[in-house]
């Protein structure tokens, strides 16, 4: 295992300091702070090897395009892929999902199909199926989990049908940390001829993603949470699949032909990449994968399986507090509710003490609501999360379970 | 209490906590909300926390009635309707809650990124008093 103190060294967050003292991150689930790698690598771009990529016949937009395509084929080795051209640079994973909502969705999706997701989705991938079955006349059906986050069998087998046309599943609840079992619900979709998309946010930063081995049709996640720049997502799609696809947004970069009657397209990826990329983000966001895969997922996980039980444990000497999910298996992921106490006022308290948590709906109200909530407090690690981060957050939660005492 | 006397009980304050606890104790004290308008009509929109506001207008002043179940809200919440409450329409546009707010040493709350509804309740409170001012036009 690696040693973490050293790896805080690598985030220039970590020695910034708010009123004097430092920063307790504990909302990497929302997103991931960044190590000095990623920001040189943009720098040095932006420095040296800037311009427009695919466009210019000189050497600096030789140099960019070279570094923008060399990100694509480091995703492409991050998660398996068969190859590069598989890889579809986006804005974020929310814009990943929409494209496959307006694209495949639009064009396969008609009255009588059904679309299945879990009760567990973020908004990002719950309401733009939302709007596809409005504007298609196809149904959305939701398949139920357990109050701990698991997945039911059960439900799941039993919603699932001829009728389904698409599978769209979180990796990792956002809310609850809880994992999927995605091979038995791709093997069950392959089965009834469903598609499968799989959000793999959260999943990503804590586990290894082998898309070849998952089967899956497509699967999305963002730069930001992988610590990466804003602004980068990436769309994994099967070559067959994207091919068939209509694009999804026209204009430059994206073409074949173009007259001014009619217009041919590019084959995949530059056919869903229209306009001037995010190449910077897109390198940057390359380099955090690289910054990753050089601790290696066996290191990653084991660290946090040794915060998550040191957190276990410190978490019960705060009086009501209550894991809200699966407490003997805390994930890095997980919410809390502390009887009595709005999360909103537990996290003002946080804040004075400078430690950073996410309150509210997560971005997935009908799961928080689904819980019995409206909102609900969450701790996320990063793989630079230290004990002392959580002695600060037991700390702080027990001042504040004494400050709105009556 | 008077808005200048809270303005005098903020003042012997030293630190956040103490300001705060004080804060609590407002929300604990404010006038209750009747249940039966906790409902998503009352509900102010854009808050994190769950925020209710009820306006009463009568004899060309406003009462206006809240509450929220997070605590540090519900006493952002008294202090603002003690600022607000038994108005007339034209006197509830000419307060600048922003100085109120800076000289109480809670200007913290009305920072955007903050998002406890404060600014939203304010809003709301405005457009009744702009309602109510059309309606006499």
């Amino acid at each position: 295992m690696y040693d973490v103190y050293k790896i805080r060294k690598d985030f220039p967050i970590f020695s910034h300091k708010i009123d004097n003292r430092p920063i307790v991150y504990l909302d990497t689930a929302a997103s991931a702070q960044k190590p000095t790698a990623v920001l040189q690598q943009m720098r040095r771009i932006y420095e040296q090897a800037y311009a427009n990529p695919h466009r210019g016949s000189y050497t600096l937009s030789e140099q960019i395009t070279a570094a923008y395509e060399n990100a694509r084929k480091t995703v492409q080795e991050f998660i398996n892929a068969e190859s590069a051209k598989e890889i579809i640079f986006t804005r974020n994973a929310t814009e990943s999902i929409n494209l496959i909502a307006a694209t495949w969705g639009a064009e396969n999706l008609k009255q009588g199909d059904e679309i299945l997701i879990s009760q567990a989705e973020h908004h990002a991938n719950l309401v733009p199926w939302q709007n596809l079955c409005r504007k298609t006349g196809a149904k959305l059906i939701i398949f139920a989990i357990t109050d701990q986050g698991e997945f039911i069998k059960e439900d799941f087998a039993q919603k699932l049908s001829a009728r389904t046309k698409l599978v769209a599943v979180t990796a990792m609840s956002n809310v609850l940390g809880s994992v999927f079992p995605l091979k038995e619900i791709i093997r069950a979709s392959r089965q009834t001829g469903a598609k499968v998309l799989i959000d793999a946010c959260q999943f990503i930063v804590h586990r290894r993603v082998d898309v070849q081995d998952l089967d899956c049709d497509f699967l999305a996640f963002s730069g930001h949470k992988t610590y990466g720049p804003t602004g980068i997502g990436v769309l994994y799609g099967k070559a067959d699949l994207l091919r068939s696809m209509p694009p999804y947004q026209f204009g430059g970069d994206m073409i074949d032909q173009v007259t001014y009657e009619k217009t041919t397209y590019a084959d995949i990826p530059a056919r869903f990449e229209a306009g001037t990329p995010a190449a910077v983000q897109a390198i940057g966001m390359a380099e955090g994968l690289k910054y990753m895969q050089d601790i290696g997922y066996p290191d990653i996980i084991a660290h946090e399986e040794q915060i998550s039980a040191y957190a276990t444990d410190r978490l019960q000497e705060v009086p009501n507090l209550k894991i809200i999910g699966n407490p003997d298996k805390l994930s890095g992921v997980f919410c809390f509710a502390i009887n009595g106490i709005h999360p909103q006022d537990i996290a003002f308290i946080l804040n004075k003490e400078n430690v950073c948590i996410r309150t509210g709906h997560h971005c997935a109200q009908p799961l928080v609501n689904r819980l019995g909530y409206t909102s609900l407090a969450r701790v996320s690690f990063g793989l630079y999360t230290t004990k002392e981060d959580i002695d600060s957050l037991v700390s702080a939660l027990l001042k504040a379970e004494k400050f709105f005492k009556e | 209490m008077t808005l200048n006397e809270l303005l005098e009980n903020f003042a012997f304050f030293e630190d956040w906590e103490e300001k705060y606890q004080y804060v609590i104790d407002l929300g604990r004290r404010l006038e209750p909300l009747d249940a039966r308008y906790k409902t998503d009509e009352w509900l102010v929109k854009g808050c994190q926390s769950q925020v209710w506001l009820v306006p009463h207008y009568q004899e060309n002043h406003f009462h206006f009635c809240g509450d929220s179940d997070a605590i540090l809200v519900k006493g952002i919440i008294a202090i603002v309707l003690l600022i607000y409450n038994d108005k007339t329409p034209q006197e509830i546009k000419t307060v600048d809650i922003t100085e109120i707010f800076a000289k109480i040493g809670l200007e913290e709350n009305l920072t955007p990124s903050r998002r406890n509804g404060m600014m939203s309740m304010v809003e709301k409170i405005r457009q009744y008093a702009d309602g109510a001012m059309e309606k006499k036009e």
